[in-house]
């Protein structure tokens, strides 16, 4: 059974109580219809499980089948350089209808961000970097598609809309 | 199917109506063979989507990847180009299956290749073989692993 490579650590972005005694770990991509339905299942997780689960997305931009999902990925991590990774990453999702590269804009005005900083973020070496590292992370994980899911380390290998049986029993 | 140190059989297939590959010719390259049972699967869990976004990964180890199916070319053609496909998919198509057979990963019962994968190294030597469930993509963990265990 493929392993999470490698565990969660202080760069990923975490949701959750740090004692949690669930740890759920997705590689997603914006752009894709999958994972698109899995971030409300995981919504819905978060609410039931609350105290008990923790988070952490890690991106996986299928950038050659979706034109906007490197960017958005990018978005999401220059949102986090201001402390509001979450905020876009459910904007991502809850409008992913709109994406392309003005909606991007739009929602960090949405948010608030400094725009400047934004801009400037989306175009760094670094933050590509951090992508590209999350993915490579992924393959390294056994990750064979978008969204592929880690309870507690292992791949889940089931449908993601039975996460919430899966994590009562 | 093949294993480990034994010497992958040469072949030339159809990569467009255009293209032939002639595998000897990418000596001293490694080869990722990709055997799999057919286009148009789909989109977001497709194995060939995945390894389309991993080819400068490859090309870091010095390795060529192949997908081979028995599709037509020209049903290749269309579906590299509705999925925006950058590496070739070979059609082992006449011979229906020939190259799936000589390398043991041939499915007689429904005529299509299993979903195999092959790491060939720059000497034409297999190196790595993984077969897998056919309902099953096998991602690439093992085939970077099998790359990496190359350059020891």
């Amino acid at each position: 059974m493929p392993t999470l490579i490698p565990p969660v650590n202080a760069l990923d972005h975490v949701l959750g109580a740090a004692d949690a005694t669930i740890e759920l770990v997705e590689y997603g991509d914006f752009q894709c219809p999958y994972c698109r339905e899995a971030f409300f299942v995981v919504k819905e997780l978060l609410a039931s499980f609350a105290g008990r689960l923790r988070f952490v997305f890690r991106n996986f931009p299928l950038s050659e089948a979706h034109e906007y999902a490197m960017d958005a990925a990018l978005a999401a991590e220059a949102a986090a350089r201001q402390g509001r990774f979450w905020e876009m990453h459910d904007a991502l999702y809850n409008r992913q209808a709109e994406l392309n590269n003005g909606l991007l804009i739009t929602l960090a005005k949405e948010l608030e961000l400094d725009l400047h900083q934004f801009r400037e973020d989306m175009e760094a070496p670094k933050l590509l970097s951090r992508v590209e590292a999350d993915f490579e992370s992924g393959i390294r994980s056994g990750v064979n598609g978008t969204p592929t899911f880690y309870l507690k380390g292992k791949r889940y290998n089931g449908d993601y809309r039975d996460l919430a049986s899966v994590l009562t029993e | 199917m093949l294993q480990k140190g034994e010497t992958a059989p040469d072949f030339t297939l159809e990569a467009t109506p255009e293209k032939k590959v002639h595998l000897k010719d990418l000596r001293g390259k490694n080869v990722i063979l990709a055997f799999y049972p057919a286009d148009w699967s789909p989109v977001c869990s497709d194995q060939m989507t995945l390894y389309n976004e991993m080819l400068h990964y490859f090309e870091k180890y010095n390795a060529v990847l192949l997908g081979i199916s028995v599709d037509g070319a020209w049903c290749h053609q269309a579906f590299a180009s509705a999925r925006q496909i950058h590496f070739d998919l070979l059609s082992d198509f006449e011979p229906k299956g020939a190259v799936s057979r000589a390398y043991g990963v041939y499915e007689e019962r429904t005529g299509i290749s299993k979903r195999a994968l092959f790491v060939i190294d720059a000497n034409g030597i297999i190196q790595w073989s993984y077969l897998s469930p056919v309902n099953e993509n096998p991602g690439a963990d093992g085939i970077l692993e099998a790359l990496e265990n190359l350059k020891k």
